[in-house]
């Protein structure tokens, strides 16, 4: 798969690809993902589309290295995903963050550094450099200091948006970025995606919301345990496409549970 | 008055009993915000019951000293600890019901055992802690403890909250999470171990969650959680001491007991989230 539009890192200035051969992922006996393959580089925002355990989460976290892989492989720029990478940053589902944890809006971002401070070392000027560059960008300058359940629901998603900022993660993968969100913050979000991508980054979303697919995403990997399609919105998220992944069309407009 | 105030300074078991609180106090103050964020009070309450045959069986092997007690209530912690986990890895049993039967059954047998080698007066102690009896060797392996965990716990401190805040996000960042789960899990049981002869294994769990608990209720800042904690724990401790010779009540339940004291006016009164305070803040 070609991007002939942007295929090359903007904020780096190389041609980076994301490619999955042939992935299988097993809890215990069960395969929760089998036969995934698909390829995309940075530059490209690509939507996750299928039904409940379908394995969209499985993938998100596969690619981080948050899983043992039990077939095929992963490779980003031509090497072996094995563990986590400081090029990759992984946004949990907000239903899964602790918001009472007492923790600031600038500690969550802070934590992005910690690949590059390690266990000991004070964070350098470059580190608080990126930070606050991080919360700026995000937009969250004014509410740094405060305690994250004291945000909205699209603030919160910021929060760990600047964090892989920070990070100066290449992807980005997001577990159901937009489930939760108001009306409003729903597209700010979206512009937020849209921007991160036309930067030269690969942002790889589960998504729920079928009415908003084609104003956010480049391409679509439509999966339900196997990969059922995969290539631009145009051509793969289709009516044929989404029944052979739902077994039924899903309502459009509507959030499919 | 003034004397009767002054009292408790002047005998040298008093003085070692104030130290030695100030210090498991602060000890056990600090580690208590691991365990409030980690939320696993249940599973280190039920470990520090498991000390307690661990300490009747090193009697038995090695008599008592200071560092029989310790490797003995060690050893025991980590035995049922792992064994809880290879249990609920081996069969469809979950964690927690393995680690309650384990470490009931285990208790059980430490109290048998603990009878018929002849310490049954120390029992209490054991049970619920007798720092008065403490003496100078007992104050410095506490201070060495002390000295370890608060060392590991402080070196360690940027990658263990961000493995308590979400274990999978630090794994995504190169934290090794699962080692650190354990090697927290360790140092808490050896925290465990250094306040037994204060509190006693019965009462251990409640020196090391109230005071960050209480904490907890009054503020947002990990800082203040970690070392407002241990200042809770140590002057609460260190009060309780006092406040026993006083009013003459057992030192180790009156530790817990002011801390429990604290943490009910915190849950009161606490302008954040206290429950008499809570005025719907506006704009949220």
């Amino acid at each position: 798969m070609t991007h002939p539009t942007h295929d090359s890192c903007a904020h780096c200035g190389h041609h980076h690809e994301l490619r999955v051969e042939d992935l299988g992922v097993r809890y215990r006996e069960l395969y929760a993902l089998q036969n995934v393959s698909f390829a995309t580089s940075c530059g490209a925002c690509v939507a996750l589309i299928g039904p409940n355990g379908a394995g969209k989460s499985t993938l998100l976290k596969a690619v981080a290295g948050l899983l043992p892989i039990a077939a095929g492989r992963i490779w980003w720029r031509g090497t072996k995903v094995a563990k986590w990478s400081r090029e990759i940053a992984y946004l949990p589902q907000r239903e899964n963050v602790d918001w009472q944890f007492p923790i600031t809006v600038r500690g969550v971002v802070r934590m992005g550094r910690y690949p590059q401070a390690g266990w000991w070392r004070p964070f350098s000027r470059a580190d608080e450099a990126a930070i606050e560059r991080a919360i700026g960008l995000m937009g969250l300058a004014e509410l740094a200091d405060r305690q994250i359940s004291q945000l909205s629901g699209g603030q919160q998603q910021r929060v760990f948006l600047a964090r892989a900022l920070a990070q100066e993660a290449h992807v980005l993968l997001l577990d159901e970025p937009f489930t939760g969100l108001d009306r409003n913050s729903k597209a700010a979000l979206a512009t937020t995606l849209r921007d991160l991508t036309e930067e030269g980054r690969l942002v790889i979303a589960s998504h729920h919301d079928m009415a908003t697919v084609r104003d956010i995403y480049d391409e679509v990997l439509l999966l339900n345990r196997r990969a059922i399609a995969f290539g631009p919105v145009a051509e793969v998220f289709t009516e044929a496409g989404l029944v052979a992944t739902f077994g039924a069309l899903p309502a459009a407009g509507k959030e499919v549970a | 008055m003034i004397h009767w105030l002054l009292e408790p300074f002047q005998h040298p078991f008093n003085q070692r009993a104030i130290v030695a609180a100030l210090l498991i106090g602060f000890t056990n103050g600090y580690a208590s915000a691991f365990v409030v964020l980690k939320k696993s009070a249940l599973k280190v309450g039920s470990l520090s019951h498991a000390l307690l045959p661990g300490i009747a069986v090193a009697i038995l092997v090695a008599g008592l000293n200071d560092w029989s007690v310790f490797l003995g209530s060690l050893i025991a912690a980590l035995l049922i600890g792992l064994g809880s986990l290879a249990v609920s890895r081996g069969s469809r049993l979950d964690q927690d019901s393995a680690l309650a039967i384990l470490y009931t059954a285990a208790f059980s047998g430490g109290i048998i055992l603990l009878r018929r080698i002849g310490v049954a007066q120390e029992m209490e102690g054991w049970l619920f802690g007798n720092i008065m009896g403490l003496r100078d060797g007992d104050l410095w392996s506490n201070f060495w403890i002390s000295c370890g965990a608060m060392g590991v716990l402080t070196a360690l401190h940027r990658p263990l909250l961000m493995t308590l805040f979400d274990a999978e996000v630090a794994a995504t960042l190169g934290v090794p999470v699962r080692a650190l789960n354990y090697l927290l899990l360790a140092v808490l049981i050896v925290v465990l171990i250094s306040s037994l002869q204060a509190v006693g294994c019965m009462l251990a769990l409640g020196l090391l969650v109230t005071p960050a608990a209480t904490v907890y209720l009054l503020t947002d800042s990990t800082n203040a959680l970690f070392w407002g904690g241990s200042l809770l724990g140590g002057l609460a401790a260190a009060f309780a001491v006092l406040a026993g010779w006083w009013l003459n009540i057992e030192q180790g339940p009156a530790i817990v007991l002011v801390l429990g004291v604290v943490f009910l006016l915190a849950f009161l009164f606490s302008p954040k989230y206290g429950l008499l305070r809570r005025a719907p803040a506006p704009g949220r």
